[in-house]
C-alpha cells in the first residue's frame, strides 16, 4: 500500500520524488509540494500589512464600540471634513451672496453664475411641487419661463414675491389683491358678454355679437383693475394698477385656462391663487438665489414694469 | 529533485591557433531540465557579448532609452496661451500635445488609430523577424540590459558574479551587492521620475518634486515605478517575459515558417564534438559545433539556443554574436547560430539528412575544399516581400493615411447644441414660441477667437442670448476664450401660427470672425399641438 521510499523519515512518492503528506485516502496520497514563491511572499506581505492595518485603522471590536486607530481615521470625520472643505471653497461666494442685493448679484457674471446654480438645486426642493420641473407651471400655477408676470418681472420684483409670497396671510408684506366674485352683481348673460369681450382681444370669440355688450361692462366693471385696455401693468394704466397684480386680459397667456367658459367661471366663482412666502423659511440667501435662478429662465426683465 | 550546482570549469581546446575557452554553462531553462513552476528562480549570470548584434543593441538601448528621459524636456512654443512642452499629456485640463498637433479628448479616435498603426507594425516586423520587439526594444529587455551593464561594471562579469555569488558574506561582497543594488534603485527612481515630467511642465514639476512641493500622485508614481523598475529589472528580470507577459504568446502565433528567428543550424552544427581531431581520427562524424557553450554563456534568457526554438527566446541575438567570435577563431563560417527561416532551416537539413532519412552529416553540406555547398540557402532580402508582410504593411499604411487625412481635415471649431427638454417649448403674451438652446462653441486653438452665431431654417424667427449683450441683427457675436469652451443660453421665438408641425429643424450656424472657419448644428425647434 505504501509505495512511498522514506528519507530522513519524510516519506517521499517514487513517480515525482516529492514528498508526500503521509495522508491516505484509499491509496490515494497528497503531494507536498512547495508553493510557488510569490505566491507565499505575496501571502506574507498581506499578514503583515494586515497588522499594519490593524494598528493604523479602526479594527478591532470591543464591548461597545471598535479600536479607533492610531491615525483616529473615522468615515463619517471623512465626510464631514470633506463638506467643511467644500464649504469653504464656495465660501466667498455665499458670503458675497448673502451681502449683495439682487441687482448686484445679477451684474457679476461670476456670482450670477453661482446663484442660479444654487437656485436651481432650491428650486427642484422647494418649488417644482406647484410650478413644475422645468419651472413651466400648471393650470393655477404660473410659468415662470415666459415673459408674463402678475407681480412684476424684474429681479426685485421676482425677490419681493418670493420673499413675501402671494395672499400669504402670515406675511405682513404679502403681496395682496383679490378677484371679487360677479356672481349676483352681473346676470349670466352679462357674463358671457363679458367673456366674449375677453376673448375677442386676443382671438375669436364664439359669438362676436356679444363683443360690444361685453366692452361696456368691462369698461364699467373691470378696467379699475385690468385696465381700460384689458392690458393691466402692460398697457395704458399702468401706473393705477401695476400693485394689483391683475392679469393681462389681451395676451395669449391663461392662468386659469382660455375660451369663455374659463372667462366665465373665474367670474363667477374667482380662485385667487396663494404662495407662501419663502423668506422665513429658507432665509434671505436662498430666496436671493432662487430669485436670479428664475430671473434666468428666459422671461426675467432688465427694468420693472411700468418705470 | 537534484539541484546542478554551475561550477568554473574551464577546459581549453586547440584549433588552429587561438584558443577556444569552454564554459560549463549550464542552461538553466533548458527544455532537458525544465524547471517546475514552484521551484526557485535559478539566477542567470549572462556573460558580456560583442560583435556586431551587440553594438547594435547599445545604439537601440542608447536610442530608446534617450526617447524616454529626454523627450519630456523638448520645447515647442505654442504662443502664450499654452504650454510649451513639446510632448504634454494634459489629464488636468483634458489636453494632449505633441509638437504642433493638439488632441482634445474627443479627437481620441487618433489616439487608437495610432495605436492600430503600432499593433500593424509590430505584426509587420513579427512576421519579418520574429521577436525583434521582445529581442531589441521592449523596455523590460533594455532597462535589464542596462541593469546588467551596472551589474558587470561592479562584480565583474560572469565568472566573477558566479564566484561572488558562492563565496561568503565579506566586507567586499557586501560592498559590491550594495553598491549595485544602490545604483539600481538609483536607475528606479529616475525612471520613475522621468515619467512624471509626460504629465505636466517638466522643469516646473522638477523644481517643485525636488522642493517637496509637487502633487503626492507624482510621488506616489515615482515610488511605485521606482520599485517595478528595480524589482523587473534586478530580480524578476527574464521571468516577465516568461510567465508575465501576454505578447511571447501572442508573438509566436505570428510567426510562420517565413520569419526570421534565432536558430542553431544543426545541419552543420551536429555532431557536437569536444575533442575535433580525436573523434575524425575515430573516424566520427564531426560538425561544426565544439560545445563551448558560448552560446548558453551569454543568453539572458538562460536557456540553450541548441534546444531549437523555445517561448523563453527573445531573439537577442547575442547568442549569434558569441557563436560568430568562436567561429571566427576557428576559421569556420559565421552562421551556426544565425537568423533563418525555418523552411530554409529544413532545406538545409534535408540536404544534411538525405531527406530525413539518415542521422546529420555535415559533411553533406560542405564540398571537398571545406566549404558550404551552393544547395545550402541562406536568408535573401526578397524573402520579406510576401503576400502576408504586404497586408499588413498595407493595412498599416491606411491606418496612417487615414490618421493623417483626419489630422490634416479636422477642424478647430466645433458647435454643440443642447435642446430645452423642461419645458420644450415656452408660449409668450404675444402667442409667440419660445425654444431654448444651451449652445457650446468648442474654440479648439491656443487663441482667442469671436465667433458669429446665426440660424437658418426657421422663417421669422428671432435668436436673442441673454448673457450676451452683443446681439444684433438677428446674430449672436460671441467671444470664446484660448483652448476652452464658451457655453450660454440661447433662446429662439417665432411669431404664432407661423410653423405648421411641431417640429421644425433648423440650424445653428457659427462662423469665426476671420470667415476662415465654420461650424453647423442640426437641432429642432418644438411647439404645441396644433388645435
Amino acid at each position: 500500500m505504501d509505495d512511498a521510499r522514506h528519507i530522513d523519515g519524510k516519506r517521499i512518492d517514487e513517480k515525482t520524488g516529492v514528498e508526500t503528506t503521509g495522508h491516505f485516502w484509499d491509496g490515494i496520497q497528497e503531494l507536498n509540494n512547495p508553493l510557488p514563491r510569490w505566491w507565499l511572499w505575496t501571502f506574507y506581505a498581506t499578514i503583515i500589512w494586515a497588522i499594519g492595518y490593524t494598528i493604523m485603522y479602526p479594527a478591532w471590536p470591543m464591548l461597545t464600540s471598535a479600536t479607533g486607530g492610531y491615525l483616529g481615521y473615522s468615515s463619517r470625520a471623512e465626510v464631514r471634513d470633506e463638506l467643511a472643505t467644500a464649504e469653504a471653497a464656495r465660501g466667498s461666494l455665499v458670503e458675497a451672496v448673502r451681502s449683495e442685493d439682487v441687482a448686484q448679484i445679477v451684474a457679476n457674471p461670476v456670482l450670477k453664475q453661482f446663484a442660479i446654480s444654487a437656485g436651481a438645486a432650491a428650486f427642484k426642493v422647494n418649488c417644482v411641487q406647484c410650478h413644475g420641473s422645468g419651472a413651466q407651471g400648471s393650470a393655477g400655477y404660473p410659468n415662470l419661463n415666459d415673459d408674463d408676470w402678475l407681480w412684476g418681472g424684474d429681479i426685485e420684483s421676482i425677490y419681493t414675491t418670493i420673499n413675501h409670497g402671494v395672499r400669504y396671510a402670515a406675511d405682513e408684506e404679502t403681496r395682496q389683491s383679490e378677484m371679487p366674485s360677479f356672481d349676483g352683481v352681473l346676470t349670466p348673460d352679462q357674463m358671457a358678454d363679458v367673456a366674449a369681450y375677453v376673448v375677442s382681444l386676443s382671438g375669436t370669440p364664439k359669438f362676436p355679437d356679444k363683443v360690444e355688450a361685453g366692452a361696456t361692462l368691462f369698461a364699467e366693471n373691470c378696467a379699475s383693475c385690468h385696465g381700460s385696455d384689458a392690458k393691466a401693468a402692460k398697457g395704458v394704466d399702468a401706473e393705477a394698477v401695476k400693485d394689483l397684480g391683475a392679469p393681462d386680459l389681451a395676451d395669449a397667456i391663461w392662468l386659469y385656462g382660455s375660451g369663455e367658459n374659463a372667462v366665465v367661471q373665474q367670474m363667477m366663482h374667482p380662485r385667487n391663487g396663494v404662495m407662501p412666502a419663502w423668506g422665513a423659511r429658507l432665509g434671505n440667501t436662498t430666496v436671493k438665489e432662487l430669485a436670479v435662478y428664475v430671473h434666468s429662465l428666459g422671461g426675467g426683465q432688465t427694468v420693472a414694469a411700468g418705470q | 529533485m537534484e539541484r546542478t550546482v554551475t561550477v568554473n570549469v574551464r577546459e581549453v581546446q586547440e584549433s588552429g591557433n587561438e584558443a577556444i575557452e569552454r564554459v560549463d554553462a549550464e542552461a538553466v531553462n533548458s527544455a532537458k531540465v525544465r524547471q517546475p513552476l514552484y521551484a526557485a528562480r535559478k539566477k542567470i549570470h549572462p556573460k558580456r557579448a560583442s560583435g556586431a548584434f551587440r553594438q547594435f543593441k547599445w545604439l537601440v538601448m542608447a536610442i530608446t532609452l534617450g526617447i524616454y528621459y529626454l523627450t519630456p524636456w523638448i520645447r515647442w512654443d505654442r504662443g502664450p496661451y499654452a504650454p510649451d512642452q513639446a510632448i504634454l499629456v494634459d489629464i488636468a485640463n483634458r489636453r494632449f500635445y505633441f509638437f504642433s498637433i493638439e488632441i482634445w479628448p474627443q479627437e481620441f479616435i487618433l489616439i487608437a488609430g495610432l495605436l492600430v498603426m503600432a499593433g500593424a507594425g509590430l505584426f509587420l516586423i513579427t512576421s519579418v523577424a520574429g521577436r525583434a520587439w521582445c529581442g531589441y526594444t521592449c523596455p523590460q529587455t533594455v532597462w535589464v540590459d542596462l541593469f546588467l551593464v551596472v551589474e558587470r561594471a561592479v562584480e565583474g562579469d560572469r565568472n566573477a558574479r558566479i564566484k561572488l555569488d558562492q563565496t561568503p558574506w565579506t566586507l567586499d561582497k557586501i560592498t559590491k551587492k550594495l553598491v549595485k543594488h544602490l545604483i539600481w534603485i538609483a536607475i528606479g527612481f529616475f525612471t520613475g521620475g522621468a515619467w512624471i515630467f509626460y504629465f505636466a511642465d517638466a522643469p516646473t514639476l522638477a523644481r517643485d518634486f525636488t522642493l517637496g512641493q509637487a502633487a503626492p500622485i507624482a510621488y506616489f508614481t515615482v515610488v511605485i515605478l521606482t520599485f517595478t523598475t528595480y524589482v523587473f529589472g534586478g530580480f524578476m528580470r527574464e521571468q516577465v517575459c516568461t510567465y508575465m507577459c501576454p505578447w511571447p504568446r501572442i508573438q509566436a502565433a505570428m510567426l510562420d515558417e517565413d520569419s526570421l528567428t534565432v536558430t542553431y543550424n544543426a545541419w552543420r552544427g551536429e555532431p557536437r564534438s569536444r575533442g575535433a581531431k580525436k573523434s575524425v581520427a575515430a573516424g566520427k562524424l564531426v560538425g561544426d559545433c565544439v560545445d563551448c557553450n558560448a552560446c548558453v554563456a551569454v543568453c539572458p534568457q538562460g536557456i540553450d539556443i541548441r534546444d531549437g526554438q523555445q517561448l523563453e527566446c527573445i531573439t537577442c541575438a547575442l547568442c549569434i554574436d558569441a557563436c560568430d567570435g568562436v567561429m571566427d577563431k576557428l576559421g569556420k563560417e559565421r552562421g551556426l547560430i544565425s537568423y533563418t527561416t525555418l523552411l530554409d532551416y529544413q532545406h538545409n537539413m534535408d540536404i544534411a539528412t538525405v531527406g530525413g532519412t539518415k542521422p546529420i552529416n555535415p559533411a553533406l553540406v560542405r564540398t571537398a575544399e571545406g566549404k558550404l555547398t551552393e544547395e545550402v540557402k541562406n536568408f535573401r532580402l526578397g524573402h520579406i516581400f510576401r503576400p502576408r508582410t504586404a497586408v499588413y504593411f498595407s493595412l498599416w499604411v491606411l491606418v496612417g493615411i487615414g490618421i493623417l487625412t483626419m489630422l490634416m481635415s479636422r477642424g478647430r471649431l466645433e458647435l454643440n447644441v443642447l435642446h430645452d427638454r423642461n419645458p420644450q417649448f415656452v408660449t409668450l403674451s404675444d402667442g409667440s414660441i419660445r425654444n431654448g438652446y444651451t449652445v457650446k462653441i468648442l474654440n479648439m486653438i491656443p487663441e482667442p477667437r469671436a465667433f458669429t452665431m446665426s440660424i437658418d431654417g426657421l422663417p421669422d424667427a428671432t435668436m436673442s442670448a441673454p448673457d450676451i449683450a452683443e446681439a444684433s441683427d438677428g446674430k449672436v457675436s460671441v467671444e470664446a476664450e484660448p483652448d476652452r469652451v464658451r457655453t450660454f443660453k440661447v433662446f429662439v421665438a417665432v411669431p404664432a401660427g407661423s410653423l405648421d408641425e411641431e417640429i421644425t429643424p433648423f440650424e445653428f450656424h457659427v462662423v469665426d470672425k476671420d470667415g476662415m472657419e465654420s461650424a453647423v448644428y442640426k437641432t429642432t425647434f418644438s411647439a404645441p399641438e396644433k388645435k
